[in-house]
């Protein structure tokens, strides 16, 4: 039988590769909303186990919302990428310093 | 090992492993494929945990629509890969490094001491009659009706928003404009001139 912790560690192991993502690939911006997308199928995961072994169609319901949520952040991430990348012919991270951060 | 524990670790071998790739590898468009991987593969993992709608949705909306959209954006752009990976090297350690301490401090807590089968006994298997999309259904239209209508509004925000984002108007393109097409009179177009006739030669 699966036991919930099976579920758990694969979540908390596909949330720390996308936190190595993050830091391996900071250059990359297209890599790092990837990472993103990641980080929120492992959280998924998460409310999927806990759903089913509880019993609990809420969370089930959560993951409905989650999904929306990232294919809007998603679809706009990469508009605005688009648009960087229209407006300076780059998407490297250390170039991207207009606002002097 | 049953053979239900045997078909999920193989799914989440394969989702561990594509994870891996798509932080790794160094061209983005093999990066995508590979989260492409990740997706079906976790959402197989879904459909053993009995949430079988959506792991179809996971596979129509992430795999359908939002991988295409990042490997048409991966292909559009045309990117300096060799620059964009400079600091790979360098980061690897502390990559590596925080992944560690994160995945073992996260197992400490989620581990089989805590949520085992003895903790969190694992419920009967659904019946054949069971569907999964009317048990969300039902909930999703009654309880969370509300959270479902600011959830299409969100999509309406991004369709707007992804729309105005990269429209633009480029000040060499040619347009027609329709309006003074149709109302243009003989005057703007055609002079009468007054002239003398030529003889023939």
């Amino acid at each position: 039988m699966i036991q919930l912790s099976d579920v758990l560690t694969l979540s908390a192991i596909m949330f720390s590769l996308s936190v190595a993502g993050i830091f391996l690939n900071r250059k990359n911006v297209i890599i790092l909303l990837m990472a993103i997308e990641l980080m929120l199928l492992a959280v998924n995961i998460n409310f999927i186990g806990f759903s089913h072994f509880l019993g609990d169609t809420a969370g089930q319901v959560f993951v409905f919302f989650i999904l929306t949520v990232a294919a809007a952040e998603a679809a706009i991430g990469l508009a605005i990428l688009v648009v960087l990348f229209r407006n300076k012919h780059t998407i490297n991270v250390d170039e991207l310093d207009t606002l002097k951060g | 090992m049953g053979f239900e524990k045997i078909i999920f670790y193989m799914f989440a071998f394969i989702a561990i492993g594509s994870a891996t790739m798509v932080i790794t590898v160094r061209n983005p468009v093999k990066s995508a494929l590979y989260l492409v991987l990740t997706f079906f593969s976790v959402a197989a993992v879904w459909l053993i945990l009995e949430a079988e709608f959506l792991a179809i949705a996971l596979v129509l909306v992430y795999v359908g629509a939002v991988m295409v959209l990042f490997l048409f954006v991966v292909m559009m752009l045309d990117i300096n890969l060799a620059r964009l990976k400079e600091g790979f090297i360098n980061y690897l350690p502390i990559g590596i490094g925080v992944a560690i301490t994160f995945g073992v401090m996260l197992y400490t807590v989620v581990g089989s001491d805590n949520f085992g089968l003895y903790q969190v006994p694992a419920p009967e298997p659904k019946g054949a009659d069971y569907s999964n999309t009317i048990e969300l259904g039902l909930v999703l239209y009654t309880q969370y009706v509300f959270p479902f209508e600011v959830a299409a509004v969100i999509l309406l925000v991004a369709i707007i928003a992804a729309i105005v984002l990269t429209l633009r108007r480029r000040p060499n393109t040619r347009y027609q404009h329709p309006d003074k097409q149709v109302s243009v009179q003989k005057k703007d177009r055609m002079r009468v001139v007054n002239m003398p006739s030529e003889e023939r030669k």
